[in-house]
């Protein structure tokens, strides 16, 4: 049974809607009404503020804590500066994902690493000969994401110190909120304007209250997960266990991705040391990859026309899906959309997908499968460059 | 050599920028021209009061054509549209009904005044969804042409009547009904309560001058549950930074593909010559050449103002003659300095992030018609408020709210004449804070600022004909191939090189772009510019 997290004091009183999931085996919201429309809308008008305390949080820290890192990631991570995050992910031996996350320089030898999946074993594993020490913070940690384009000003109103309103993109710094002292960073996982608040568990419901007091104003919402899938999919944002899967549960070559395979080439480094998978990056580099990850928007006319020819208007869920269907070219099955949904914003129906790398040309048409009343059809699609929704505020 | 264009869009609207918009996708070299200094005419932000944004007009995006979103990529250059996640009705007696899209909870709330409807009700939105669905090619491609024998309007029709002839009988009575019915009876034959009725009804009535219980009026329930079916999903709705953003954000995609705008570029009339228009010469006397002249402006003003009776053919003057204006709405916008909250639902909810109606009873729709038939505004008039600042921070200061009030009954034509309205403007403005402070007690104490609009002052300020927000009324007859005159309704008018492209041409009024979007297209597949 899932474990209440941090926030759960509040986030189960606002929940009316009773709709609920398991994540990283804490209780997490899907969406406080019944609908979760209005914490979308909220992220992006407004500010939507989000329990994210469920993922996994390290701190490593010691002499080498910069080798050590640099060498477990494809990002080249010395090269952070002090109070600068970096996002990544992290390989095994054969150049294959294990799992995605960010890593903060809290410190000239102290970071902090997020990430999806419990790593603290394979940290350790590979800390030997370093002299670091990784602790697995997970549970101290209490976090939040506060995302939209009012974020900024909700900081600043309710932040002492720390001159939240000037951080830089992917930049983080100390504060203090209601006495208590949070670290703050200018990440998420929406694609819009955002922040990340990391906070002592214990002191986390006096942040909590704080932060919503002072986002009434700006209309903020408490958000849940099901409107973060919208956000997240606008944004072209993948997720483990939806779009790629850790090289460590896979059972075959087949199902393990690469960087390069999932969007993630930008963030490998391979000019420097030895680092895990270094060798088989580089040799993919040269000679190029077997996927390639894109962006689909689903031809609208068509899809309409196919749900007319059954005497319907067309039928989508306001809800991200991420159930795998195919992709074919003119018949042959080239990959699969492993997740996508209807953006608000964007009046189009997206979705994130897998492909031979020779069909990931921008503009080339594809065709995804959809399925009206039992039958499976085609409709064409259009591989597109993500993210899809990409605004200024996001770095201004 | 002057400088010449390919277009002159008159008139800086909503459709005259989509116009513009794609004649410069398509490579056009075009010039839209506006006479105030706000880009928009009646789908306008301005801020009225400091730190307050008004939607001065138009206040809620109702059917903007998710197409045109697309085409021009218009959230990309700014757009984003939020949902109305409410219709509430407060009534005077304390009680109120809110309807969410939350089907279970708007079944409990229509049940505690009445249990048949609680279920009809969703019986009655299927079947809407229904005739929204063969009604939609209507308002997505050019009016049909009955009467022409060319085989392509043929093709058309009969594309058309196939589609029309694929609907069941049962829902074809249905339509004929809402064709000739009106809305109040129509929706007798359904339900009881007039909580449902009443609201429901007046949406039939929104911006012509005619009743609940005027035939014809059904028919306008339909665009209601248009929105369900156009991919746009839930597309009633506020525009992030009031509906001026949608036309900045048209504007700056038609700057995008190149076209240029100017604002305080007043017309005063189109140049004519060798019977056809060839450019326009501006209120301080500059002249601008172009090709083609495409008017966004109401067509009483394009034809009688600004092109001249002596340039059109007698029949097609008598006919724009006959084209009802007659605007029987106002509109007051209120800054207020803090959350309104209704003595029926006191504090903040979900409520408040939809739409009010202050419109207890069908017969309190009648009763403020029959005031505006005998030439006075309503004294206690159907309103329809917003609250724009509950779901968009970006239009008051933290903590402070807009109120916006669509007003009906207020006639254009008052008994003491249309330019006594200033006279009566405050008193009108005075009416509609005492309706709505009747459902909101402290409403008065709230108010930091006051913006009326008469029917008057949209004429004089936005340019609207007998300030008819739709550029005509969107009565039956005056729809699909009678707008605005029989045999003119594909955008082209009797002047040659002279085309329309506003709110008075198919398919009609709101904020939906597709007027503009198709005249570009008619004129582009013509080659015609």
């Amino acid at each position: 049974m899932p474990l209440p997290s941090p926030f759960h004091q509040r986030t189960s009183e606002l929940c009316t809607s009773l709709l609920w999931k398991e994540w990283a085996g804490y209780y997490a919201v899907c969406s406080y009404g019944m609908s979760h429309e209005p914490e979308y809308h909220a992220v992006r008008q407004s500010a939507g503020m989000l329990d994210v305390s469920p993922l996994y949080k390290f701190d490593v820290i010691g002499p080498d804590a910069t080798e050590f890192l640099a060498f477990v990631s494809a990002r080249n991570v010395g090269k952070l500066k002090l109070g600068q995050v970096g996002y990544g992910c992290w390989c095994d031996e054969h150049g294959k994902v294990l799992d995605d996350g960010t890593v903060t320089r809290w410190g000239e030898q102290a970071y902090r690493v997020t990430s999806a999946d419990p790593s603290y074993a394979w940290f350790s594993r590979h800390s030997r000969g370093f002299d670091v020490q990784v602790k697995d913070v997970s549970s101290d940690v209490a976090a939040l994401a506060l995302q939209g384009p009012r974020a900024r000003q909700i900081l600043e109103d309710v932040c002492d110190g720390g001159d939240v309103g000037d951080l830089r993109f992917f930049y983080g710094t100390h504060s203090k909120i209601a006495g208590v002292r949070v670290d703050v960073t200018r990440t998420g996982y929406t694609g819009d304007l955002g922040y990340e608040l990391w906070m002592p568990a214990q002191e986390a419901l006096k942040v909590w209250d704080a932060v919503m007091e002072a986002g009434k104003p700006h209309a903020m919402l408490p958000l849940g997960l099901d409107a973060l899938d919208v956000c997240r999919v606008e944004a072209g944002f993948i997720l483990l266990g939806v779009d790629y899967f850790s090289a460590r549960r896979c059972m075959t070559d087949v199902q393990k991705s690469t960087p390069y395979e999932l969007g993630l080439g930008w963030t490998v480094h391979t000019k420097r040391g030895p680092f895990l998978g270094r060798d088989a990056l580089r040799r993919e580099k040269s000679t190029g990859s077997v996927w390639a990850l894109v962006g689909l928007v689903v031809d609208w006319d068509e899809l309409e026309g196919l749900y007319n020819s059954f005497g319907l208007p067309p039928q989508l869920s306001s809800h991200a899906w991420r159930t795998a269907v195919p992709v074919y070219d003119q018949g042959s099955q080239v990959g699969q959309a492993t997740s996508g949904g209807w953006s608000p914003i964007l009046k189009k129906n997206l979705a994130l997908a897998s492909v031979h790398a020779a069909h990931a040309v921008p503009g080339k048409r594809l065709q995804i499968e959809v399925t009206v009343e039992f039958q499976r059809r085609k409709v064409s699609a259009t591989v597109t460059e993500t993210p899809f929704f990409n605004p200024d505020r996001k770095r201004a | 050599m002057a400088q010449t264009w390919d277009a002159i869009i008159v008139g800086g609207g909503h459709n005259g920028l989509v116009c513009a918009a794609y004649l410069a996708k398509a490579g056009r070299k075009v010039l839209v021209l506006e006479r105030r200094h706000v880009l928009g005419g009646a789908a306008v932000s301005e801020e009225v009061h400091p730190g307050f944004t008004f939607s001065v007009c138009s206040y809620v995006v109702s059917l903007l054509r998710p197409w045109i979103i697309r085409d021009l990529q218009l959230s990309r250059f700014g757009l984003e549209l939020i949902p109305l996640e409410c219709s509430f009705l407060p009534l005077p007696d304390g009680r109120s009904l809110a309807r969410w899209d939350d089907a279970e909870r708007t079944r409990r709330e229509i049940a505690g005044f009445s249990q048949r409807d609680s279920e009809v009700y969703p019986e009655f939105g299927q079947a809407m969804a229904q005739m929204a669905r063969v009604v939609k090619p209507l308002i997505d491609a050019p009016a049909p042409k009955p009467g022409s024998l060319h085989p392509r309007d043929l093709a058309e029709l009969l594309k058309l009547g196939k589609h029309i002839g694929g609907v069941s009988a049962e829902h074809r009575l249905l339509l004929s009904k809402m064709m000739t019915m009106s809305a109040a009876d129509f929706l007798d034959e359904w339900f009881e309560s007039d909580v449902l009725k009443a609201p429901m009804s007046v949406s039939g009535i929104i911006g012509t001058f005619q009743g609940v219980r005027s035939p014809g009026t059904a028919y306008v329930l339909l665009h209601h549950y248009m929105g369900e079916i156009d991919g746009a999903f839930r597309s009633w709705g506020f525009s992030k930074g009031g509906t001026g953003q949608i036309s900045n954000a048209i504007a700056a995609a038609a700057r995008h593909y190149g076209a240029e705008i100017r604002t305080e570029a007043a017309i005063d009339h189109v140049m004519v010559s060798g019977g056809r228009a060839t450019g326009v010469v501006l209120e301080d006397g500059t002249e601008l050449r172009a090709k083609t002249v495409v008017s966004s402006v109401d067509p009483n003003r394009t034809f009688l103002k600004m092109v001249g009776k002596q340039h059109l053919p007698d029949d097609f003057v008598t006919q724009i003659g006959r084209y009802k204006l007659r605007g029987s709405s106002g509109k007051v916008n209120l800054a207020v300095d803090r959350l309104p909250s209704f003595s029926s639902r006191p504090g903040l909810g979900g409520h408040l992030r939809g739409d009010i109606a202050i419109c207890p009873s069908v017969e309190y729709l009648e009763r403020a018609y029959d005031q505006a038939k005998y030439g006075e505004f309503s004294s206690r008039p159907y309103l329809n408020v917003v609250v724009p600042s509950v779901v968009d921070p970006s239009v008051a200061p933290p903590g402070q709210h807009v109120i916006s009030c669509f007003v009906q009954y207020a006639p254009y034509n008052l008994k003491t004449g249309p330019e006594s309205w200033p006279e009566h403007r405050e008193a009108f403005g005075d009416a509609v804070v005492d309706t709505l402070a009747e459902y909101v007690p402290d409403l008065k104490e709230s108010i930091l600022h006051r913006q009326v609009l008469t029917p008057w002052d949209l004429e004089q300020e936005f340019g609207l004909t007998e300030g008819n927000i739709f550029h005509g009324e969107l009565s039956l007859e005056q729809l699909a191939f009678q707008r605005p005159a029989p045999g003119w309704a594909h955008y082209k008018t009797p002047l040659n090189a002279l085309w329309m492209c506003g709110s008075g041409t198919h398919p009609g009024g709101g904020i939906m772009g597709a007027c503009g979007a198709l005249a570009a297209r008619a004129m582009l597949t013509g080659r015609h510019v």
